[in-house]
């Protein structure tokens, strides 16, 4: 039986789930009693095997083949690398890459596939994984009998492995049929910087879909204009195209750190909290005393937006819009 | 514009939990779910619209797995432009305690098989189970190629070229641009277009346009595709972890609160 993590790597680096999985299957492979092996596809496949060979890893494999993530690539080499292997647990992140590739991998070997993970546990020879429905409202354990499974864990949910392992090396050759590569990777791009950088502001008011309309955004501003804050928001109010892309925090916008963070009707998805979990003092207002930010926040109120925002604006001197 | 092309959308109705719910085993009693058309998926149908009307002869097929009561979601897809519908639903999938990804791609799978299209657009997750991985499961289903996490597509490659030129959305404001041929399963990410409210005429065609529903067995299927090796064992609220410390009162109070705090931490000058 083997525990086999797949790293995750982009433009030369490998991402933080990556010593993150180490972890995630040390863990596991200890309930279970098996051994941890690595796999890293594509990329500097020496180097990065040299930075994931950390206490705790028994076995790394690489897979030569091409620079970038290519989801028909690792789909391949990863099918191969289970078949050829002996695994039994296939663990890799839920990071954008894992959802392109994980589920076919799980379809092509027959396994059942479990996304999102935030805890593994290992009783009697039964898995149990727990995670999230429901926008975090819920945690569920699902419960996989003696079979094996293609799990996809949740980034920052594990510390990262640490010290220095002796793993053995080896290249896998995973026999990359080219004809069936039906993706063409032709670039990356990144999103251009616009008027402010957020990731730079000492004190962000942030707003969420709690702010209903695109109207009542003046509420907000006004806020920020007498506390001479910085304007950020969660992703709906981005897609809707009320305020600019680089006003958006979190795993697909902007990461921020502010001396303070000031959530206003964001529910605190782990997307967004992803971007803004390292701030200095983390500040919530919303209507759901169980919304998940409150988790996260140093200070809350439990209340409504239309209220509150109103009163915080006269505290500083200024007048509330009529809206 | 080339003509003669299908785009298929799989909508799924979400359910959508109520403050102060409260869980009864491993299940949440329906007094306290309401439903609603995926948040993705409305991002998928109004991308499919938009096919359609930039191509001579595109037909939207909108295809749900969902009981009767989805026939309100899949007809709001109907009013935003889809042409036709299928429901696909069962006694046997109403038994199963959860739709896994296998049995979801199982059964899309044979719908994409008989409708042939060229494009799949699904949904990057649904908003209650939360998966994030029907699209690509049913992508290789059936052998199509696939993208997950597209948010922006060039309608004009589709159309004329056979091809769909994305961007994968990745972490951190990079984007991936990708060439994919078709037939392909996209999963759609929100911020892609701008959903349209359908209209009062689109809401009145909507009622006279089909939708046909399928059982297992029409399908050609048997029942043990709603079989599933994963069992929820225990369903529960997250201990809340907050240390947060709760301003309470009236919201002058509160306001007044936070607003010392803000002071105290020196980010507002007085
Ligand atoms: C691949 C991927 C990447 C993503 N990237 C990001 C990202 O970078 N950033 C991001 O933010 N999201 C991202 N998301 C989306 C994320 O999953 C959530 O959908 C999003 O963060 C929700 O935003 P929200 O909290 O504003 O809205 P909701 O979750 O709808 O929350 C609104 C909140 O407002 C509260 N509220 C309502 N009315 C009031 C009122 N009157 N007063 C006070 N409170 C009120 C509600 O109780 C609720 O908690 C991503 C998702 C995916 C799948
Ligand atoms: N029951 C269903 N019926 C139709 N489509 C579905 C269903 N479940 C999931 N999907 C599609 O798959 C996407 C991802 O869902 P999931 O993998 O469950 O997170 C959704 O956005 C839908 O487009």
């Amino acid at each position: 039986m083997t525990v086999f993590v797949v790293a995750d790597h982009r433009r030369g680096d490998l991402r933080d789930v990556s010593f993150e999985l180490l972890t995630a299957g040390r863990e596991l492979a200890d309930a279970a009693g098996t051994d941890l092996h690595a796999a890293v596809i594509s990329g500097d496949t020496d180097a990065f095997a040299d930075k994931l060979n950390r206490e705790g890893v028994d076995a790394i494999h690489v897979v030569d083949y091409g620079e970038e993530f290519n989801h028909d690539v690792y789909a391949q080499a990863a099918t191969s690398l289970v078949e050829n292997l002996g695994v039994d647990f296939l663990v890799v992140p839920n990071s954008v890459n894992g959802l392109d590739y994980a589920p076919a991998v799980a379809s092509r070997v027959d396994w059942p596939y479990v996304s999102d993970a935030v805890d593994l546990g290992y009783v009697d020879g039964t898995l149990e994984i727990t995670r999230e429905m429901y926008g975090s409202k819920v945690e569920t354990t699902v419960a996989i009998d003696d079979g094996p499974v293609v799990v996809s864990i949740r980034g920052a949910e594990w510390p990262p492995a640490e010290g220095d392992g002796d793993a053995v090396v080896s290249t896998f050759d995973a026999d990359i049929d080219e004809d069936t590569v039906g993706s063409t990777v032709t670039g990356f791009e990144e999103a251009d910087g616009g008027d402010v950088d957020i990731s730079e502001a000492e004190f962000l008011v942030s707003i969420g879909r709690g702010i209903e309309e695109e109207e009542n955004l003046e509420l907000v501003e006004e806020l920020v204009d007498v506390t001479d804050a910085i304007l950020s928001s969660s992703r709906p109010v981005v897609d809707n195209g009320w305020l600019p892309e680089n006003r958006q925090v979190g795993q697909s916008g902007k990461q921020v750190a502010p001396d303070v963070y000031l959530a206003i009707g964001i529910s605190g998805a782990v997307q967004h909290v992803a971007g803004m979990k390292n701030s200095d003092t983390i500040i919530a207002i919303n209507t759901d005393p169980n919304a998940p930010i409150f988790d996260i926040a140093d200070y809350g109120i439990v209340g409504d937006l239309f209220d509150v925002v109103p009163e915080l604006i006269e505290q500083f001197g200024g007048t509330p819009p009529d809206i | 514009m080339e003509s003669q092309m299908k785009v298929l959308v799989t909508v799924k109705e979400v359910a959508v939990v109520q403050d102060g719910f409260e869980i009864a085993g491993t299940e949440i009693d329906d007094t306290y779910l309401s439903y609603d058309l995926n948040e993705w998926d409305n991002y998928a149908v109004e991308e499919a619209v938009q096919l359609a009307e930039a191509g001579d002869d595109v037909e939207v097929v909108a295809v749900t797995i969902g009981p009767e009561r989805s026939e309100e979601t899949i007809r709001a897809a109907l009013a935003k432009g889809a042409d036709r519908a299928v429901r696909i639903w069962d006694d046997a999938i109403a038994d199963a305690e959860l739709l896994d990804v296998e049995t979801k791609a199982q059964l899309l799978g044979t719908v994409v098989e008989r409708e042939e299209p060229d494009l799949v657009l699904s949904g990057v997750q649904a908003n209650d189970d939360n998966f994030g991985a029907t699209g690509v499961a049913l992508a290789e289903e059936v052998g199509f190629q696939w993208a997950a996490v597209v948010n922006a597509l060039d309608t004009g490659n589709v159309l004329e070229e056979g091809v769909a030129s994305v961007r994968r959305e990745l972490e951190g404001g990079v984007e991936e641009l990708t060439d994919i041929d078709l037939p392909a399963v996209l999963t759609i990410q929100t911020g892609i277009n701008e959903p349209r409210y359908a209209s009062l005429r689109g809401i009145r065609q909507a009622q006279s346009k089909e939708i046909s529903t399928w059982t297992i067995g029409d399908l050609g299927l048997t029942e043990d595709v709603a079989e599933s090796s994963l069992n929820i064992t225990a369903m529960y609220k997250p201990e809340s972890e907050s240390d947060a410390e709760y301003f309470d009162g009236d919201a002058d109070k509160q306001a007044a609160q936070l607003a010392d705090i803000l002071r105290d931490k020196e980010v507002v000058a007085e």
